[in-house]
């Protein structure tokens, strides 16, 4: 029988030296945070095998840890199309955006796209899409923690979210980027500690991984094989193009790259980010498959139809309550570090974007900016968990799908083609941004997930789950063909300078 | 050749390497979807002794790939890019105001 949901002596005082510990940092991170270059960027101060970390921290949330390894236990190879899809955005990343991003910009990726084109349209358009991705990940992981927290603590929903919500509060608002950073670092190494050390408990108990696959095939004999998860080529495409170009759109990551000094330094950052997410998703497969043999679908299920308790579980099974506390406060703390991750970069779009290049045209005092910026932080914590209290019960797993879905249709082709393309003007710009988020939000309210799961209504009006095929391909039409309309001579004129600046950086 | 012209070669070639390698990756990653879409028999087929499968192998080297691409990215600018270019922006910024 399990503890899972008792009050767990372990984990909450497990949490509590976390929260301890990362309140320790923030304090001493405050005193290093009065210039808005600070709050924002952590001063460019952050080393390369740092940022890598911190990365990796933002990314691998609780939703990638508890979910693939649920959904390797649950449907065996399945889950590994996740793991991967989920990392194949990093090269990407490393490629095309990091060191071109580094060099343009200063705290947003509304900084690239706006450099040589009218500052207010799209500063307007970058943030609207910075603010839409960040409010639909903070809903999921608002609600993910107050559910997770519920089970696994017995603490109430809302209390759950109103400690989040707190909790990242205190980081962002005093400690800004540095505090974020150390909490970031820190969650990486424990969730990465935590998932290898519950590895090598598998194999210790199983043997080597051929050995764990194939005690799975003897429980479940189709666990090594692809089930339902990919039926249909369309869809699997879809959902992959949403994956790989929105992890290159998201703008809590994009923002990480102006906390290093250069942009060699972003461009190893990333290395070091892609082995850390890499070695991480093949031992959470090693994760999934341990819980489908030691504890079984059907006790996983029992705890949480979804599957997402699963490593958990496997913890209590392999570890016994201590551990299971342990991983309980991995989860916790995962959480707590990716909602202030965002809530920074909503910030950022807030006060830097729309406050001081929209309100105040680019005139403004830094100490007014830094001002205005922690009262966004503020307002989006209290929003965050507003939101969070007000979706309690409802099924948001779709809205991460959505965050990624406007990232890769509405950011990353306005950044790619600001970077790349000489003829590309501010209508195209804003008219690509504004078509990739309005193509992928109506698409997606009309799909199976929403129209039909949510809404109730029997048939989808757009067949497609994710919509990525349809919106990535527009945004990217769109921001050419109306460029090509109306051609911009200063835009094109500051195309050479920008050119220089993304290679050379600035002066 | 002036060094207008020479950054403007060296930015080339660096995008050059980039997109090859996104292209590398793009193509491993669809190719692996769509061996799970179209050939579902094969990504299923049984190796060693039945403990393994071939999508299994297939997805570990696509997510092994990712690191590795990201890693020959590195030692290229390491070896080729940084330098050239750490010399052209000494000679900008000399020029400076």
């Amino acid at each position: 029988m399990t503890e899972l949901g008792d009050t767990n002596v372990t984990a909450i005082v497990c949490f509590l030296v976390f929260v301890s510990i990362t309140l320790v940092i923030t304090y001493w991170a405050a005193r290093r945070t009065s210039t808005t270059a600070a709050f924002f960027a952590a001063g460019g101060k952050i080393t390369a095998g740092q940022n890598g970390l911190a990365l990796a921290g933002d990314y691998m949330s609780a939703a990638s840890f508890l979910g693939i390894a649920g959904l390797v236990s649950m449907s065996g190879f399945d889950g590994l199309i996740y793991s991967v899809g989920w990392l194949v955005g990093w090269p990407v990343i490393t490629f095309l955006i990091a060191e071109p991003l580094r060099n343009l910009g200063k705290y947003t990726f509304a900084d690239v796209v706006a450099y040589r084109l009218r500052q207010r349209p799209v500063r307007i358009a970058a943030a609207s899409g910075t603010l839409a991705v960040v409010s639909f990940y903070l809903i999921a992981q608002m609600v993910g923690a107050g559910n997770l927290i519920h089970l696994m603590f017995g603490l109430s929903y809302r209390a759950a979210v109103v400690t989040v919500g707190g909790v990242m509060l205190l980081y962002v608002l005093f400690g800004g980027m540095i505090a974020t950073t150390w909490v970031q670092i820190i969650k990486a190494v424990m969730l990465l500690a935590g998932a290898i050390v519950l590895a090598a408990l598998v194999l210790r108990e199983v043997g080597d991984p051929l050995a764990l696959f194939g005690a799975a095939r003897a429980k479940y004999p189709t666990a090594l094989a692809p089930g339902a998860l990919v039926s249909n080529p369309v869809e699997a495409v879809s959902l992959g193009l949403a994956l790989m170009f929105g992890t290159a759109g998201l703008p809590h990551i994009l923002m990480r790259f102006y906390t290093v000094p250069d942009a060699a330094t972003a461009r190893r950052s990333v290395f070091y980010a892609t082995g850390v997410i890499g070695v991480f998703y093949l031992v959470t497969f090693i994760l999934g498959f341990g819980a489908s043999v030691i504890v079984g679908r059907e006790v996983i299920t029992s705890v949480d139809p979804g599957g997402n308790m699963a490593a958990p579980l496997l913890a209590e099974a392999l570890g016994g309550t201590v551990f299971l506390g342990v991983i309980a406060a991995v989860a916790f703390a995962t959480i707590l570090a990716v909602v202030a991750g965002l809530t920074l970069s909503g910030a950022a779009a807030l006060s830097h974007d729309l406050w001081g290049h929209v309100i105040k045209r680019g005139v403004f005092e830094e100490a007014d900016q830094l001002r205005v910026a922690k009262y966004a932080t503020i307002g989006l914590a209290v929003v965050a968990m507003a939101l969070g209290i007000a979706f309690e019960g409802q099924n948001v797993a779709f809205m991460v799908g959505l965050a990624f879905a406007i990232a890769a249709s509405a950011n990353f082709p306005a950044l790619l083609l600001s970077m790349t393309w000489r003829g590309f003007t501010t209508a195209g710009a804003v008219a690509s941004m504004v078509t990739g988020m309005t193509s992928a939000l109506v698409l997606i309210t009309l799909s199976p997930t929403v129209w039909v799961t949510l809404l109730g209504h029997a048939e989808p009006v757009v067949p497609l789950k994710n919509p990525g095929i349809i919106t990535v391909p527009l945004a990217f039409a769109v921001g050419i063909v109306v460029s090509l309309l109306r051609p911009e001579p200063d835009a094109q004129t500051g195309f050479d300078a920008a050119q220089e600046r993304m290679s050379l950086g600035p002066r | 050749m002036d060094d207008r012209e020479a950054l403007r070669r060296l930015a080339a070639r660096r995008w050059r390497v980039a997109v090859v390698l996104t292209t590398v990756m793009i193509v491993a990653y669809f190719g692996f979807i769509l061996m799970i879409a179209f050939a579902k028999p094969t990504a299923g087929t049984l190796l060693a002794g039945g403990d393994l499968s071939v999508g299994i192998v297939i997805g570990a080297c696509v997510i092994a790939l990712a690191p590795v691409l990201t890693g020959i990215y590195v030692w290229w600018t390491n070896r080729h890019y940084d330098a050239a270019l750490a010399e052209l922006r000494g000679r900008r910024d000399e020029r400076a105001p």
